[in-house]
């Protein structure tokens, strides 16, 4: 057996221990615990008052800007750390072109701050 | 007893079960200092009667209730997706565990990876989350949830651009190899070599910035708008009670553990004290105590500034992150890299 399948073997096999625990936890408590649902018990919390309206609710389209940014800046991390484990070896010429890389990013982020992406009162 | 650990799947079974079984007992320690600690800093009494002495065994006994207390699902709820939601944050949360290295031997698996893998299984509980937040069906938990997504993803690249400097020094993504570099000999005076951890061979503004996004990632005061109590009940967690609130709550001080364990393994040299040589047998046993006793000193740091700072509101920490955070993060690594480069 090679180390790459031992590598990916033991990630599985703790994975698959990380399962057992959590099974064993709610299995355990199944077994303490007591059954009574009521039609009151199961409704949706609302400080006390009767649920208005759905639960699943209109939010705000701002998050899903966050998420746009997110994926831009994501996919430069998993640039970045290729790029910072072989720099030594690489040398100068490969810190200019990463400078360069991050300037256009960080330009990136400057027009969607500019833009008013992190403003919240208009 | 050499056969046994020479045997891959016997190794791997002994490292699985000592490390499972330490992670929920430790992080229930931890439960218990924050308890302990936050009464002393509020001039309060806390628990005193659990168990006899300082009132131990009240973390073991709150489990014990929440495992006895009914587990309701409310009419409305996506019910599968509700009872997994928790499993997800927490499973994610033991994942890291296979990369933290508690001596040269004792550790899971020391992936090439290694580092990545940590950040890629820690972002996991953002699903959990989000799913948590979406499938309560309740106005409260959706906020909730999408301000915590919203936040971890915000706060995630603080936290994997500040590893990329210590990735740099060391030339490796291992954590392993990256304890080992620091036992290296930064610069010698004559003949001592001097061997410093990250954080003095001037990592400082990476160790910082791992550490404030680590706090937001952990959505810990200052920055817990995602369960903002005065404002969103219990944000993602309203609905949720019995088994499936405690896996949330061990899985924030699992999540605690493998934060400041991966901050000690990268920052502040891991199992490694300078001092002590590696490669002895001695490392065996000292090594996972200096590990947790920095871990210690991390978890510390946390919890006292839980107790001290004020909330963050919501515009005030995504403007944090994306302003300030990220912009220093990449200065730093350019900063690295110049100085890795050039001498």
């Amino acid at each position: 057996m090679t180390s790459y399948l031992q590598d990916y073997i033991t990630v599985a096999v703790f994975a698959a221990a990380g399962f057992l625990l959590v099974a064993a936890a709610v299995g355990l408590s199944a077994l303490l615990r007591p059954r009574n649902p009521s039609a009151t018990k199961s409704q949706t919390y609302e400080c006390g008052i009767d649920p208005v309206g759905s639960g699943f609710s209109q939010t705000h389209v701002r998050y899903y800007i966050f998420a746009l940014l997110f994926l831009i800046f994501d996919v430069e991390a998993v640039f970045i750390f290729p790029w910072a484990v072989r720099l030594e070896s690489l040398g100068g010429f490969a810190l200019v072109e990463m400078a360069i890389f991050i300037a256009i990013l960080l330009a990136g982020l400057v027009y969607a701050i500019r833009k008013g992406v992190l403003q919240w009162e208009s | 007893m050499s056969a046994i650990l020479d045997n891959f799947w016997w190794l791997l079974a002994i490292k699985v079960l000592v490390v499972a079984l330490f992670i929920p007992g430790f992080s229930l320690v931890l439960i218990f200092a924050e308890l302990k600690l936050s009464a002393h800093m509020q001039s309060r009494i806390g628990p005193y009667f659990a168990g006899g002495r300082w009132g131990w065994a009240q973390p073991l006994a709150d489990g014990l209730k929440f495992m006895q207390k009914e587990d309701l699902v409310p009419a409305d709820a996506d019910r599968p997706v509700f009872k997994v939601a928790p499993m997800i944050v927490l499973m994610g949360t033991l994942a890291v565990f296979v990369i933290v290295p508690f001596s040269p031997k004792l550790i899971v698996s020391d992936l090439d990876l290694g580092v990545f893998y940590a950040l890629a299984a820690g972002s996991i509980g953002t699903v959990g989350v989000l799913m948590a937040g979406w499938s309560s069906a309740n106005k409260y938990s959706l906020m909730g949830g999408l301000r915590a997504a919203a936040q971890l993803i915000a706060y995630e690249l603080p936290l994997v651009l500040a590893v990329v400097g210590v990735v740099i020094a060391a030339g490796t993504m291992s954590m392993g190899g990256i304890v080992a570099a620091q036992a290296e000999p930064w610069f010698h005076i004559g003949t001592f070599g001097v061997r410093l951890p990250y954080l003095l061979q001037g990592q400082v503004v990476g160790f910082a910035i791992f550490m404030i996004a680590s706090l937001a990632e952990l959505s810990r005061i200052p920055f817990d708008m995602p369960i903002a109590e005065s404002e969103l009940v219990m944000g993602y967690l309203t609905e949720y009670s019995g088994i499936r609130f405690t896996m949330f709550f061990l899985g924030e001080y699992a999540g605690m553990f493998s934060m400041a364990a991966i901050a000690a393994t990268l920052f502040l040299g891991g199992y490694y004290l300078p001092g002590l040589p590696i490669a002895s047998n001695a490392m065996y046993v000292l090594g996972p105590l200096v590990l947790i006793g920095k871990v210690l000193v991390l978890v510390f740091l946390m919890i006292w500034m839980r107790w001290t700072f004020p909330r963050l509101r919501e515009d005030q920490l995504q403007s944090l992150a994306w302003r300030w955070l990220i912009p220093l993060a990449l200065v730093n690594i350019m900063a690295t890299a110049t100085f890795k480069v050039v001498f």
